[in-house]
């Protein structure tokens, strides 16, 4: 009988390292470049100790030139590279924003399918550090409005380690993003973690009574509500969307045909939000399933603030999950 | 002091020097309480310090009017107190309280005050520049003799931002000084490993555009320089590029475990630490005594204490505010 393999007791942070490491390893073809990836170490330290390891060649700091390295991250790519850019937030990869839209999503499309840009882009996103209106919002949203790009939000130890490497395999550009609060989870990974399928959704908690469908930093606030409506003796099922350029449709029908009930919580401001489009989705595709009307948990619409008190008001918290939870149980009005 | 400051001092005379001394040691005492207060979680998110760099802020800025504006980074604490933003205001913005003046939305790196015209605390780096432009643009159109001045750091110059807005100041004729604090890091990257051309003035000059490179551990040399180019900023008209030769002696960042530079770097630049070196030039020319320095440094010390008092009885806004403030009306 085949053993369990060892688990290790790690962190997001470690596993992003882990998975990194291995891409470095394993396809000379890969390299790192952005701002204080090298010397550094990285603005949340997940590659301290590269440049020392591989050399500047292929860890490599840039100037502060958003839109210059990423569209050279395009170029490498187009060459025949597997470039990883990292950006430091998502909020800094507006400067980039037109080399991501008009540049990586479109080439292949524009060139009649002559080019090909295997680029992953990594970045920071989301609220809860305090850091104010120009370094805390979640565009993931967004970036998934973009045909042409597929968009990643690891949540979990295990994708954290496994999502790179799948995209790297991937022949059109990848966006991961990393939220902010998740670099600290803690949690055991298999010693021999790797590679994950990128498509699907995941059901990290079976329930019966309602679908929460989360992604990102917003899962484990998910999985906690889950946990308090547990107590109250109410099954939830916590759907982790994963990926949000292609969605799971399927994943999300078939959480919602079981329960009948959804909230969906996200910390992109609801006007326009990828909330809003899932959403419609499950209008489209589940409506005949439905209890209750959809539930989304949001942000406020409002520049994420930095008074701590502002700041948690204004983005998605487990009492306000609980709340919504409340409403498509049907136990208030 | 080199023979040139000297000069400087013996025009400005005792007592502007004294000012200097006053504003650089009001910079470096209030920012060593906010680390402090840092430390005791006062004060969260990111907190960029400017100690070792005051002479550029102390310099410069007593020689606007009050008409004129300013445009700088999350690195602005200096700025703003040079600039006459109480002490308080500062200090409450900076714990998030509402009393604080951007109202504890903005924290450290969001200082604003439009009464004295200063458009604060850009985090996007680069990101201030274009601004500048338009606020030179708007006092030209409409006549008004003001200078904006637009601070920033050597890593900046690396933004496409920086080039398009030197192209443009120069091309519309904008009335603006634009300061390159150039501290040598851009977090951990040296120039050497994000400039191919490191003499940034020989690249302004590319626009057409005057250019020179200041002392920028020299408080007089800084004065100096200020007057001079803030005048012909007004009276011609045109752009100027300043760039001010400073280290930082802090982290980057709270966050920053400064892992990429030599202690002995720090230390050397130490060395060049502009307030001992004003006190003792001061003190050679019997223009300080030790009774005078106590006197300032209880002066400093009471106005932070005052400020740190005002923040701790500051308030917390009312959450239900939240949404306040989006747009002019709530929709
Ligand atoms: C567009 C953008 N990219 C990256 C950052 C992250 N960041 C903040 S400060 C900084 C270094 C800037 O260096 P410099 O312009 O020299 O100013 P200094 O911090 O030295 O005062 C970086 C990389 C940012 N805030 N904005």
């Amino acid at each position: 009988m085949p053993t369990a393999p060892d688990m290790r007791r790690t962190t997001y942070r470690e596993a992003l390292r882990a998975g990194l490491h291995e891409a470095l390893k394993r396809d000379p073809r890969v390299f790192l470049m952005g701002e204080d990836v090298g010397k550094y170490g990285g603005t949340y330290a997940v590659s301290r100790g590269f440049l020392e390891e591989f050399g500047p060649e292929r860890i490599r700091d840039t100037p502060l030139s958003e839109s210059a390295f990423v569209g050279a991250g395009i170029g490498a790519a187009l060459g025949g590279m597997r470039p990883i850019v990292e950006v430091m937030t998502v909020n800094f990869s507006l400067l980039a924003l037109d080399q991501i839209l008009n540049g990586a999503a479109t080439l292949r499309h524009m060139s009649g399918g002559q080019f090909t840009v295997p680029l992953v882009i990594r970045m920071a996103t989301g609220a809860g550090r305090q850091l104010a209106a120009q370094h805390s919002h979640s565009l993931e949203g967004w970036y998934a409005h973009i045909p042409g790009i597929r968009v990643l939000a690891p949540a979990t130890l295990e994708d954290a380690r496994g999502m790179l490497w799948s995209a790297l395999q991937e022949p059109d550009p990848v966006i991961i993003f990393e939220h902010a609060v998740l670099y600290n989870l803690e949690g055991e990974l298999p010693e021999d973690a790797g590679a994950v399928p990128l498509d699907r959704a995941a059901v990290r908690r079976e329930g019966k009574d309602l679908s929460l469908i989360a992604y990102g930093g917003t899962l484990p606030k998910a999985l906690q509500a889950a946990e308090r409506l547990a107590a109250e003796g109410v099954a939830a099922e916590v759907l982790d969307l994963r990926s949000l350029r292609p969605l799971d449709e399927a994943a999300i029908l078939a959480t919602v045909g079981k329960t009948h009930r959804a909230v969906i919580v996200d910390e992109g401001w609801r006007s326009g939000s990828l909330a809003a489009e899932i959403s419609a989705r499950i209008m489209e595709g589940a409506f005949y399933s439905l209890d209750a009307p959809v539930q989304r948990v949001c942000s406020e619409e409002v520049p994420i603030p930095y008074a701590r008190h502002l700041e948690e008001a204004a983005i998605p918290q487990v009492e306000d999950i609980l709340a919504a939870a409340g409403k498509v149980l049907g136990r208030d009005a | 002091m080199n023979p040139a400051s000297v000069l400087i001092a013996d025009e400005l005379g005792a007592e502007k020097v004294f000012d200097l001394l006053r504003l650089m040691l009001r910079i470096r005492r209030f920012e060593e309480k906010a680390a402090e207060l840092y430390g005791e979680t006062k004060i969260r998110g990111f907190l960029h310090l400017y100690i070792g760099e005051e002479a550029v802020a102390a310099g410069l800025i007593p020689y606007l009017r009050p008409e004129d504006a300013i445009v700088a980074t999350y690195r602005e604490h200096g700025h703003a107190l040079v600039r006459g933003i109480p002490a308080g205001a500062i200090m409450a913005e900076m714990y998030g309280k509402q009393e604080g003046c951007s109202r504890g939305h903005g924290g450290s790196m969001h200082l604003y005050d439009a009464a004295r015209r200063f458009y604060g605390g850009n985090a996007i780096v680069g990101g201030g520049q274009p601004i500048a432009l338009g606020l030179a643009l708007a006092d030209k159109m409409q006549g008004r003799p003001n200078v904006t001045v637009c601070f920033f750091g050597e890593g900046a110059v690396a933004e496409g931002e920086f080039h398009e807005s030197m192209n443009l100041a120069s091309l519309w004729s904008l009335p603006v000084l634009f300061c390159c604090e150039n501290n040598l890091y851009a977090m951990g990257t040296h120039i050497l490993r994000s400039h191919a051309q490191t003499d940034l003035c020989l690249r302004v000059r590319s626009y057409d555009m005057e250019a020179e490179s200041v002392d920028g551990m020299d408080v007089l040399a800084v004065a100096e320089a200020s007057e001079r180019l803030i005048r012909a900023v007004r009276e011609e008209g045109r752009p100027r590029f300043v760039e001010f030769r400073t280290y930082r002696f802090r982290p980057h960042s709270m966050f920053d475990p400064d892992l990429y530079r030599d202690k002995k770097e720090i230390e050397g630049w130490k060395r060049k630490d502009p307030v001992p070196a004003l006190i003792e030039e001061m003190r050679s020319r019997g223009w300080l005594d030790d009774a005078r320095l106590a006197t300032l440094e209880a002066e400093v010390a009471r106005e932070i204490a005052e400020a740190t008092a005002f923040a701790e009885a500051g308030t917390w806004e009312p959450v239900e505010n939240l949404l306040q403030d989006v747009y002019a009306h709530r929709p």
